[in-house]
This record gives structure tokens, C-alpha cells and sequence, in this order.
């Protein structure tokens, strides 16, 4: 209980881990996949994993926006930089996120290209219009929490008669991506990572809802339970999903009602759907081509799209050898299994995506768990030289 | 990126823009995600756009946790940064 300081409602979580501890079925193991990084970082921040018993393992999912970009996307967006001399706009985190060799659009910025760091699409619009002579693009990724503010940039731009606005678009689906997670051992046996249950999204599920989840527990027997990101919202979202795994339950529960409804924000997905359309296939990294898992812009609306207006050459990017973001993001690799990890990675040096930002796995390890993770590399290096 | 933050309204603009009051920042932002937005009302912000209404309490009660977690200063920082 070493970590229960941390809270706020000290007695509402010491409550809770009592209830999990007294619930929880010694004589199985409960593996729940938490989606989204803001719940890992929830995780890690505030010790939850000390506050459930051995048996209840968290695995962490692909669900932060800057890890699971493919490192070609990235090397596309320094392009558009470099070669077709835009001003490049894009949210923090991704300016020092590596590409193709070690090549960061923070480094490239140094090297005199022009990109920007924005908070908002409104600043990219802003952007564009004080620089007329000038091509914007804002490089948009996330799930659906921030497609919905690219989707209006676009048609405020097309209401305005924006010319030198567009979007490179990466906006990516939760759904599509955890489903791809479950079919993944049917396709490769060494890649199944047994999942008793999912914590779902909370910001991503007030736009899309918690409809969008239900094929889950109907199609694939998959509890879900859609948890808050305080951290007694998670302690208490793993108490439902073990009393659905113990009752034999398999339901779809809604853990932060007081903001999530069964709809959504159904003006917003409108909006999506008015801008977006779906891909056939897009590249996670981690996941490989996943079937129907991003969005494009709509044709209509193609004057605003940068892969339309740009040429992006054909390239070869390359992973930083070794880095082991793929595995990680996919849940069957835990930080410590990366070679990289804590000696040439670091978040002041980042090798990998998951590395870089704050609700990446190897951030967390590295910011919560750094002592715990390098003692326990030691000790497998050890066991594979005795065992060699 | 994933995190959103609440924010009291504090004024409705033309246009479907809004002023918001977070933790003494003073912000515009978009609310044209939402139906009707009145002055008083709570929404989760992000990304610089209103994404859902919420109730002042759960607006109290996120706002704590991000205080106690170290994210709020993060997030502001981030806000304010981009509103100088």
C-alpha cells in the first residue's frame, strides 16, 4: 500500500483495494487492457498496480496518439517541411518523436525548416491566414478526441476560402485498432497476449459514445468497462471488470456515466462524417496495416488535403534497430525487454515513440518504475548468461 | 494529449467561439462542438475546442485530481504558452 499517500480520498482507495483484493479469485489471473495512455499514465502515476493483488496484470494497449504513428507518416510530415517548404504546425509531443535516421521535425526546425508547435487547429488556421504567400499544413493525428477540432478547421477554412490551409491527415479509430488486437493471435499464434478485459477510453468515448465498444462483449466476450482517468475512477472500473470475469458477465459498462452517454457527441461525429472517410487499410506502428482503422479527406473536400496537394516521394523509412515500441504498443512486450531502454533511450534522448511522450509505456516505466525496471534487466541478463 | 481539461465559460462570441476561465487563464475558445453553450456552464476542453458539457461538480472534482497529479500545471503551462 505503499503508494495510497498519493490519494486524495485516501479512504475511498484503500476501500476499493480491499473490495479488488477480496473479489479477486486467487486461483486465476485477470489481464485487462488499458487502451489509452492517459489511463497508463494514471496507472504508473499513482501506483495502482500496488493497490491490486499479484494476479491483476495491467497491459498496456496502442492508445497514445504520437507512439503509434508509423515512422513513414513522420518522415512524409519532415518532408513536406524540407522539400516543399511549408510551415508545418503540429501538437507538441510529435516534434521529438525520431524518424528515419534519428531525424526529429525538431531537428529538422533547427536546421531551418518551419515548424510549428500549435495547441489547437485554430492556431493553424491563424497561421495561414497572417501568411497568405505561404503553404500551412497541420499535421493531424489522434484518435477521436481531436478529430473532431481538425474536422471543423477544415470547413472553417473551405467557408473562408482558404487557399494555403491543408491537413496531413492521421486521424486513427479506437475501435478498429482494439479489435485488430483480438483477431492478432488468430493470425500469429506468438503474438497472443490474453486479455480478460478491456478499461476503455473515457475523453475518446464522450465523442464517440459507448455504442462503438458493444461489438466487443457481442462479438469477441470481452468485458469492457469505460473508466475515468482519476485514479479512483480506475480502481474502481478493475472492481467491475473482476466481477464481470468472476460472474461469467460479458457486458459493455460505463463506469464514467457522469460524463459518457451511450451516444456520444453525435454533432461532432456528424462533423466527422461530413469531413472524414474511411481508409481501406493504415498503417499503426506496432500493428502493421490495420483494415478500416483511420480516416482520409473526403474528396469533396481535397483542396485541403496535403496528400492530394503535395507530391510525397515513394521512401524507405527505417525503425531504429532494436527499439522495441512495435512489440510494446501491441502489449506483448513490457519496457524492460528493450535493450535500449534507460542506457541509449531516454525521454532526453528518445529511440522510440514510446519513449517520447508522457502516455507512452517506456515514459512511464522510465518516470515511475525506472529503479524496479533496470534492476529486473539486470537480473534477466544474468539468467541468460548463466543460462548460455 | 489524451488528457481534457475543464473550464468555466465565462462569455459566448460571435462565430461559435467562447471565453473560458481556467485556473486564472483566460482563453477563446471553439464550442461549435456543442448545441448551446451558456455563460456558467463547465465543458471539458481540448485542443483548444469545448468537447462535452460537464457539471460544475465533476469540473471541481478533475480539476483536483489534475492539481494533485501534477498534470494541471502541465496542461496550463501549455495553454497559457500558446495564449501569450
Amino acid at each position: 500500500m505503499k503508494y495510497v499517500e498519493e490519494f486524495r480520498d485516501r479512504a475511498l482507495a484503500e476501500k476499493l483495494s480491499a473490495a479488488i483484493r477480496a473479489e479477486a479469485d486467487p486461483a486465476r489471473s485477470y489481464n485487462f487492457m488499458e487502451f489509452c495512455g492517459g489511463h497508463t499514465h494514471a496507472i504508473f502515476r499513482y501506483g495502482v498496480q500496488d493497490l491490486v493483488p499479484g494476479n491483476v496484470h495491467f497491459v498496456h494497449g496502442p492508445g497514445c496518439p504520437v507512439c503509434i504513428l508509423p515512422i513513414r507518416r513522420l518522415d512524409d510530415a519532415i518532408e513536406l517541411a524540407e522539400r516543399h517548404g511549408v510551415i508545418l504546425c503540429s501538437y507538441g509531443d510529435m516534434l521529438r518523436v525520431p524518424g528515419s535516421k534519428r531525424r526529429s521535425l525538431l531537428s529538422v526546425k533547427a536546421q531551418g525548416a518551419d515548424v510549428r508547435m500549435v495547441y489547437s487547429t485554430l492556431d493553424a488556421l491563424d497561421i495561414a491566414r497572417k501568411n497568405p504567400d505561404r503553404q500551412v499544413v497541420f499535421l493531424g493525428i489522434g484518435f477521436e478526441t481531436t478529430t473532431p477540432p481538425t474536422a471543423l478547421a477544415i470547413r472553417q477554412a473551405a467557408d473562408e476560402g482558404l487557399t494555403n490551409f491543408s491537413v496531413f491527415c492521421n486521424h486513427v479509430l479506437t475501435p478498429a485498432a482494439i479489435r485488430h488486437i483480438l483477431d492478432a493471435p488468430d493470425i500469429d499464434p506468438e503474438e497472443a497476449v490474453h486479455l480478460d478485459g478491456f478499461l476503455g477510453p473515457s475523453h475518446v468515448s464522450t465523442v464517440i459514445g459507448s455504442r462503438p465498444y458493444e461489438f466487443l462483449s457481442e462479438t469477441y466476450r470481452k468485458p469492457v468497462v469505460i473508466a475515468g482517468f482519476e485514479p479512483l475512477d480506475v480502481l474502481q472500473s478493475v472492481l467491475m471488470l473482476i466481477r464481470q470475469v468472476n460472474e461469467g458477465r460479458v457486458e459493455v459498462e460505463n463506469q464514467y456515466a457522469r460524463v459518457v452517454t451511450r451516444e456520444g457527441n453525435t454533432k461532432a461525429q456528424d462533423l466527422v462524417d461530413e469531413i472524414f472517410e474511411l481508409r481501406p487499410a493504415f498503417e499503426w506502428r506496432g500493428l502493421g496495416m490495420v483494415a478500416r482503422s483511420a480516416l482520409a479527406i473526403r474528396p469533396a473536400y481535397a483542396p485541403f488535403d496535403a496528400e492530394a496537394r503535395f507530391d510525397l516521394s515513394e521512401k524507405t523509412s527505417r525503425e531504429v534497430k532494436s527499439c522495441e515500441c512495435p512489440a510494446i504498443l501491441r502489449g506483448v512486450k513490457k519496457p524492460k525487454d528493450c535493450k535500449l531502454f534507460g542506457n541509449v533511450c531516454t525521454p532526453d534522448n528518445p529511440m522510440g515513440s514510446c519513449m517520447v511522450s508522457s502516455e507512452g509505456s517506456c515514459a512511464a516505466y522510465w518516470t515511475y518504475r525506472r529503479a524496479e525496471t533496470l534492476a529486473e534487466m539486470a537480473k534477466d541478463k544474468a539468467m541468460a548468461e548463466q543460462a548460455a | 494529449m489524451c488528457l481534457a481539461i475543464p473550464a468555466l465559460v465565462t462569455a459566448v462570441l460571435a462565430d461559435d467561439m467562447a471565453t473560458v476561465s481556467l485556473g486564472g487563464v483566460v482563453k477563446t475558445v471553439s464550442v461549435a462542438l456543442l448545441d448551446e453553450v451558456a455563460v456558467g456552464d463547465y465543458v471539458l476542453l481540448h485542443v483548444g475546442y469545448a468537447l462535452h458539457k460537464i457539471s460544475e461538480e465533476e469540473a471541481e472534482r478533475t480539476l483536483a485530481m489534475m492539481a494533485e497529479g501534477g498534470l494541471l500545471e502541465a496542461e496550463l503551462d501549455e495553454i497559457a504558452g500558446d495564449a501569450a
